[in-house]
């Protein structure tokens, strides 16, 4: 698997395939890039549950803090790494422990050696993106700030919830 | 450039026409709709606190983003093959904008001597109002960039094909020095289109259009885009600190970290058009991208009519030269090949016999060509930069920017080759 570049088809069966995310390094503060994400995916339907030691038992969002993956006893279809590419080695083992479909590692983070484990053990891997700014580039809300999607189609848009 | 950014396979002419552009979620409307309106309903204070907040994409208020403008930006970005775009009310406006996301007071860049006469009045005297210093660098050896780098520098501008005089840049060496130096390259890219020329593929950073001119392609709208290749490191170094420090008007968001390689593009609207305002009409935005799905097909025959007229005046007894990068006598003739291989544009100077006077005379004596100060016109432009564009420059300066006083700059358009040939004819033997 190429992670240089990622088909849009491949992340678009991603998004579709996950109901629920585990984001490791969710953030209490609301100006923090993890929230921002948070926030986004939880309006898009995505559960989206915060796993954070420094703040396990608080709430995040509306959603309980866990202290790590393990501690979570409902299934998780993708682990959203916000730790650095280092860090992220542990999680993606703990992901695979715990029976994930899919880890993603945001951007600026990339493990390749954890993510040859990942596949290995049969999840796929998505590193280096962030879910908040691909899920909206394929449904053209990224269009709105400017930015090129590099989407281009002759079908009128299905307006996608909030 | 990430492969999943760029439409994949579609080419250059399908990008002009499409990209940015799906029929109109509500109505189905397959052209872009002129969402005229200022202001956008929030649907609810939890809705408007995240728009306010950036942490979801959707409209504010016009002077941030409009649903037309962001087609154009998103069209134009396409082209260039950049990450996102930010579209503004001029080219003067980009200019602005582009360095308004990164610079700071006592801050210095490097231009090009050879810029358009309003450039060089912009960054040499409005700038210095914020305290931006330019230092001028004459561009035809890339090595004086280098030789003039301060540790106060924060980017490197040039235009790719520059206003009047027809020089080329050597974009790839530049962009080697504005890169070791830890700067960006900014490089206005209006006289060659992205059809002709795509600056980032050479090493820019940055990308500015005056839309006015060949993009919007008719002489019937103002406009200006700022391209992000959203490839520069804005936190490589701590020259940057408006891109990587908490902004305390969004409470301490630092917007390279949280918006990645948006960030500047983000800034660009969130910072730049919120507080300059000089922000892009929507109708404006229409008739340009409008203009744009014809690019490929215009700027072929303006490259070829260009070339015929050039050629012409090259064997005419009233002219003393021609300055035109598309004729192999061209000191740029090599450099255009490199960066401007489908032509070398439709803007260009020549020198008539008998001076200032002599230059009146023919911008007077033109029946088709009209006297005006703008380019990229369907219609074939004449004018005499040293009496009108370039008139607020002293000799000297004109002089270096190739605007003397027996130069003439041509914006060649599309109509028929002969009937220009014609004009320029008769008005050049008036002249004599």
């Amino acid at each position: 698997m190429d992670h240089n570049s990622y088909s849009d088809q491949y992340l678009r069966s991603i998004l579709a395939s996950v109901k629920t995310i585990a984001m490791v390094g969710a953030s209490p503060h609301w100006n923090r890039p993890s929230y921002f994400a948070m926030k986004y995916l939880q309006g898009k339907g995505f559960r989206v549950i915060p796993v954070n030691p420094r703040a396990a038992g608080e709430t995040i969002l509306g959603e309980r803090v866990y202290a790590d993956l393990a501690e979570i006893s409902e299934p998780v279809d993708m682990v959203d790494i916000f730790r650095n590419s280092e860090a992220a080695g542990a999680i993606v083992d703990e992901a695979i422990r715990i029976g994930a479909k899919i880890v993603w590692m945001q951007l600026g983070v990339r493990n390749d050696a954890a993510a040859a484990r990942a596949e290995s053990a049969g999840l796929r891997v998505v590193m280096n993106r962030c879910p908040k700014i691909e899920y909206s580039r394929l449904h053209g809300e990224l269009a709105w700030s400017g930015i090129n999607t590099g989407i281009i189609s002759s079908k009128r848009q299905k307006r996608v919830p909030r | 450039m990430r492969d999943d950014d760029k439409p994949a396979g579609f080419g250059f002419e399908t990008r002009a026409v499409h990209a940015g552009a799906a029929p109109d979620p509500t109505t189905g409307a397959r052209t872009t709709p002129i969402y005229q309106t200022t202001a956008f309903v929030f649907d609810d204070v939890d809705h408007a606190a995240s728009l306010f907040n950036l942490q979801t994409y959707g409209y504010i208020y016009s002077r941030l983003t409009n649903p037309t403008v962001s087609v154009l930006e998103e069209r134009v970005s396409a082209l260039e093959g950049g990450r996102g775009a930010t579209a503004c009310a001029s080219g003067h406006a980009a200019q602005m904008l582009a360095f308004f996301a990164f610079m700071e007071p006592g801050a210095e860049f490097l231009a090009s001597t050879k810029l358009y006469g309003g450039s060089i009045t912009q960054f040499g005297r409005s700038f210095k109002k914020f305290d931006w210093n330019v230092i001028f660098v004459d561009p035809d050896d890339p090595e004086n960039f280098r030789r003039a780098l301060t540790p106060k520098c924060r980017a490197i501008f040039v235009e790719s094909l520059a206003n009047p005089g027809g020089v080329v840049t050597d974009l790839e060496p530049v962009a080697q020095i504005a890169h070791a130096a830890g700067i960006p390259l900014l490089v206005d890219n209006t006289l060659a289109s992205p059809y002709l020329c795509r600056p980032i593929e050479w090493g820019a950073d940055i990308v500015i259009h005056s839309t006015t001119k060949f993009l919007s392609g008719h002489g019937n709208s103002m406009g200006g885009v700022v391209v992000d290749s959203g490839k520069f490191d804005w936190s490589q170094n701590d020259k940057f600190r408006s891109l990587t420090e908490p902004e305390p008007a969004y409470h301490g968001l630092r917007f390279h970290e949280t918006f990645g390689d948006l960030a500047y593009t983000v800034a660009g609207h969130a910072l730049g058009l919120r507080d300059l305002g000089a922000t892009m009409a929507p109708l404006n935005a229409f008739l340009t991208i409008t203009g744009i799905e014809t690019l490929a097909l215009r700027m072929e025959r303006h490259c070829a009519n260009a070339l015929a007229v050039a050629q012409f005046l090259e064997a005419h007894p009233m002219v003393k030269w021609v300055s035109y990068a598309g004729l192999p006598s061209n000191r740029y003739h090599a450099l255009a090949k490199k960066y401007l291989p489908k032509g070398a544009g439709s803007v260009f100077t020549f020198g008539v016999k008998g001076g200032y006077e002599a230059g009146v005379k023919l911008v007077e004596g033109c029946e088709l060509l009209s006297h005006l100060a703008n380019l990229g016109d369907t219609r074939s432009l004449i004018i005499h930069p040293a009496s009108t564009t370039h008139r607020q420059l002293t000799e000297e300066q004109q002089i270096v920017a190739g605007a003397g006083p027996d130069v003439v700059r041509l914006s060649i358009g599309i109509e028929s080759a002969a009937d220009i040939i014609a004009d320029l004819d008769q008005a050049l033997r008036q002249a004599g």
